[in-house]
């Protein structure tokens, strides 16, 4: 058991690694080759590197260990219910419980509040109040995405029509929503769906369509994902209008 | 930097919290059964809250610093030796960014985990059309192409939204001409080309990138490019099954005409 542990815990910190690997390698070519600098404050960011490494491996191994199971046990035993309205409910809450515990969310909605407090445009009282606003707006909206995604499974509907009548709406929002607002919401979209997300939505979404008769998880299981990047711009946008 | 962690922490625990109250609840109340393996779930929980947090403490050490100073360093006027007016025309002096941004957007997504797994489905889906590798780097070379052009239009300070809505019209005349198997799976290799660790510095690098470039504004100009790199590997995934077909029918057309 605990030499299993130690082995997962080497792939993850292996894994972990390799996402980061690519990085390092074009930033100290850049550092070294071309601009031929040292490079400033070099063991702070060794020390932060390797937060982020130890981080990120724990983070995926307890999302494995821990969420990942009882995530996809739940929603096979609420598809086999067969209750509606407990689906959508949970469908709903899947994704925006675990949008609000993103860490790319987290790392964007705090860099987005700060630009606002430097540049202005909010009061730096509100800093930390408007990143966890602009953080409910994109787990509001990713939680419906998927609850529109799980009933568009349920009925059958192809998902151009969604994603088309979410393009329009995004060009629609766009002539009325604030300028300040505009770039951060539409990196909103790209951000939401990542690291938890994906295999707790893809879990329900491959159980749904495995009980309901003439679906395949491959095709309906997908463009989920597209949907929940889509909502996120129109929301925050709204989220824009309300406050500045 | 104790109290940061301090406070980090209890952040984290709050985030976390929903989920876990959500399983909670529903295993609890709905499903009416005991947790299965709670002990493992726990310590889970415990592993996804230390995790958060120094991923989250390592964020503002590392990579967003990085982001900046690597914007900041191509950009210093000493290094790109130009004397940059503002004016449009002089968007060149800056092309060490753009390379900078075009290989960091191509190296990450290559080695993206995430997309490994699409990729594989996508071979599947396709009947073998779209082999593993090249979707992987067709989906790297939208990504490259996607920050070069960002990171060219914070230089030039456009309208984030036309750039945005040119991809969408874009993608959606593609969309009417090919396999429809393919429309959501080319729609969602665009949202899991960013991993975790890419979103920040890229966002650090946009957000710098406005702040030196003279006459730019980071809360209006230095956004998109996140956006920007999740819709072009839309277009080049789509465009590259459109080459495939167009191949396989000119193969087809040739034998007949032979």
């Amino acid at each position: 058991m605990i030499l299993k542990i130690i082995g997962n815990i080497a792939g993850k910190l292996k894994t972990s690694f390799f996402d980061l690997l690519p990085i390092i390698l074009v930033v100290s070519f850049f550092q070294i080759v071309v601009l031929q600098q040292p490079f400033p404050n070099l063991f702070e960011i060794l020390v932060g590197l390797v937060f982020v490494v130890v981080g990120l491996m724990l983070f995926v191994e307890g999302l494995e260990i821990g969420l990942f199971p009882i995530g996809e046990n739940l929603s096979y035993s609420l598809v086999k219910k067969g209750s509606l309205f407990w689906l959508l409910l949970f469908s709903f809450l899947i994704g925006f419980s675990t949008t609000i515990a993103e860490p790319a969310l987290i790392a964007v909605a705090k860099k987005a509040a700060e630009i606002a407090v430097e540049s202005d445009l909010i009061k730096p009282e509100i800093e930390s109040s408007y990143a966890f606003g602009l953080r409910l707006s994109v787990a509001i909206s990713v939680g419906l995405a998927i609850l529109m995604g799980i009933w568009r499974i349920i009925k059958g509907w192809p998902i151009y029509y969604l994603i088309i009548g979410g393009y329009i709406m995004v060009i629609v929002m766009t002539l009325f929503a604030p300028e300040e607002i505009i770039g951060i919401a539409y990196d909103a979209g790209g951000v939401t769906t990542s690291t938890i997300t994906v295999p707790l939505v893809a879990a329900l979404g491959v159980g749904l369509a495995t009980v309901i008769e003439g679906r395949s998880p491959l095709t309906d299981g997908f463009g989920l994902i597209a949907f929940a990047s889509l909502l996120p711009m129109i929301f925050v946008m709204g989220y824009g209008m309300l406050i500045f | 930097m104790l109290k940061e962690l301090g406070i980090t922490f209890l952040n984290t625990i709050r985030d976390v919290a929903p989920i876990v109250l959500l399983i909670a609840i529903f295993q609890i109340f709905i499903i009416k059964k005991s947790i299965p393996n709670l002990k493992n779930v726990v310590f889970g929980v415990v592993l996804v809250i230390f995790g958060l947090t120094f991923f989250l403490m390592g964020l503002e050490q590392a990579l967003f610093p990085v982001g900046e100073l690597m914007a900041k360093q191509l950009s210093n006027p000493d290094f790109i030796g130009a004397n940059y007016s503002g004016s449009l025309s002089d968007w060149q002096a800056y092309y060490w960014v753009y390379i900078f941004a075009a290989l960091i957007g191509f190296s990450t997504t290559i080695a993206e985990p995430s997309l490994y797994a699409v990729a594989v489905k996508a071979n599947e889906v396709s009947g073998g059309t779209i082999g593993t590798f090249n979707l992987r780097l067709v989906v790297a070379i939208g990504v490259a192409f996607a920050l070069v052009v960002g990171t060219y239009r914070i230089v030039v300070g456009d309208s984030l939204a036309t750039y945005i809505m040119v991809g969408y019209i874009i993608v959606m005349i593609q969309t009417l001409f090919v396999k429809k198997d393919l429309v959501a799976l080319a729609y969602d290799s665009g949202g899991v080309t960013t991993s975790t660790v890419t979103v920040p510095i890229v966002a650090a690098l946009g957000l710098g990138l406005a702040s030196v470039v003279p006459g730019r504004n980071p809360a209006l100009d230095g956004f998109g490019l996140i956006a920007l790199a999740s819709v072009f590997p839309i277009i080049t995934v789509l465009g590259y099954a459109q080459m495939n077909d167009l191949i396989k029918y000119l193969i087809k057309f040739k034998k007949i005409i032979s």
